[in-house]
């Protein structure tokens, strides 16, 4: 019975969602507004549960962190009140006068994530895409590899103007990044539309029962 | 203290992330597993400060009666009914608990109704704007048939090729353009990042003093 009911929910809701392609209309305002506050409180539930209950209230209030069972005062208490604290300081937001103060928490969010990204992207998006390109010239596939890497970065280089070798090798970028945009796109659509044949399947199969 | 302190703190914080990959000493790990801790939780808080925001948006149009407060409303309830859930019902994570059945059955749905609700709007801007006039905009629609085609059973019904060139088009020239983009996109997040840690750029901090 309990099944019944949530899938006729999901279903009831999958459709005003779809009532959009009729026009904008109330049930689609509704399932609209409802996802918004339902993902708002579920995530705040995941990461309270995730991070702040952890590391800060069980430390801070119930004295332990993880298993270990750790005294008021001491350098763990301490350490789990600082992201407390700096998490607080972001609500000074509200508050006009001293809403500079939280610019010391964001400071260290920022910064903290920009460092920690800096060699990861380097190995990740630069040097790892350049090794696995640097190919022996012995296939077709292995050529078209390389010159599509080199014509891509050229026509992305803009300090030097497209004339001549580099003008053809801009060309020869393009033609390459409009395979790949097209590529993408069909790729993009494609999975659009396999995610609305399971919408459909839902509402036939587990909702009506009629496949 | 305004601007030059958060800008200290953000320099002194990416210094230390950016360099504790090159010192493997356990003093270092520590700290950086301990600034780990503090990063994760502060998403946490800024989270929350992000879902105060919006009972404040809601809030203020029931409180000054706006024409669509009823949505309102529905986002403050169903913002309450699951961190009710969430936070007293014991077993709040577990499969088949009320949160975790609101959110299958509630979001999950909407979710990947809205998205492939973009199927249609996709497929209808590209019947408007995909128009083959020039070299590029061939190649670009030609590429997107066939890796449409390629994907599905038909493509293979109406030629055996067409899956064998769809599988070529997204292993060569996609895989050469997007391995370009992506070397200018890492090049371009080294550089924000760089320019964040030095304090060239200041976005983060907002307008005034």
């Amino acid at each position: 019975m309990g099944t019944i009911i949530w899938t006729t929910i999901g279903a009831v809701l999958t459709l005003s969602v779809y009532s959009f392609l009729y026009k904008d209309n109330p049930f689609y305002k509704f399932a609209e507004h409802l996802v918004v506050g339902i993902s708002a409180g579920y995530y705040l539930v995941i990461y309270y549960f995730n991070f702040i209950q952890p590391n800060v209230v069980a430390p801070v209030f119930l004295l332990r962190f993880g298993d270990e069972v750790i005294g008021f005062g001491s350098s763990t208490w301490w350490l789990a009140l600082i992201p407390g604290l700096l998490g607080l300081l972001l609500y000074t937001r509200f508050f006009p006068k001293v809403g500079w103060i939280g610019r010391w928490s964001l400071g260290i969010y920022v910064g903290g994530y920009a460092g920690l990204s800096l060699s990861p992207t380097m190995q990740a998006r630069v040097l790892n895409q350049i090794s696995a390109n640097a190919l022996p010239l012995t296939s077709v596939t292995n050529v078209f590899l390389i010159v599509g890497l080199l014509g891509t970065l050229t026509y992305f280089f803009f300090s030097m103007k497209h004339k001549g070798v580099l003008g053809v090798m801009a060309r020869v970028g393009i033609v390459f990044l409009m395979v790949g945009f097209g590529a993408s796109f069909g790729y993009t659509v494609m999975s659009r539309v396999s995610l609305l044949i399971g919408r459909v399947g839902f509402l036939l199969q587990d909702w009506l029962h009629l496949l | 203290m305004r601007r030059q302190f958060p800008l200290a703190l953000c320099f002194i914080a990416g210094l230390f992330m950016a360099i504790q990959y090159f010192i493997p000493h356990p003093t270092v790990q520590n700290f950086y597993e301990r600034l780990l801790i503090w990063l994760q939780t502060l998403l946490a808080f800024a989270f929350l400060l992000g879902t105060v925001s919006l009972v404040r948006i809601h809030y203020h149009k029931i409180k000054h009666r706006a024409d669509d407060r009823g949505y309102s409303w529905v986002t403050l309830f169903a913002l309450c009914l699951m961190i009710g859930l969430g936070f007293f019902s014991s077993a709040h994570h577990a499969q088949g608990s009320p949160f975790d059945m609101m959110f299958q059955n509630v979001q999950v749905p909407i979710e990947a109704t809205m998205f492939s609700l973009l199927a249609f709007y996709v497929a209808s801007a590209a019947f408007r704007a995909f128009r083959a006039r020039t070299l590029e905009s061939t190649l670009l629609l030609v590429a997107a048939c066939i890796v449409m085609l390629g994907r599905v059973p038909i493509g293979d019904m109406i030629h055996s090729s067409i899956p064998t060139a769809t599988r070529w088009i997204l292993e060569v020239p996609n895989l050469a353009a997007k391995r370009g983009i992506m070397i200018g996109v890492g090049l371009g997040m080294m550089a924000t990042s760089l320019k964040i840690i030095l304090g060239i750029e200041r976005a983060w901090m907002g307008g005034g003093d």
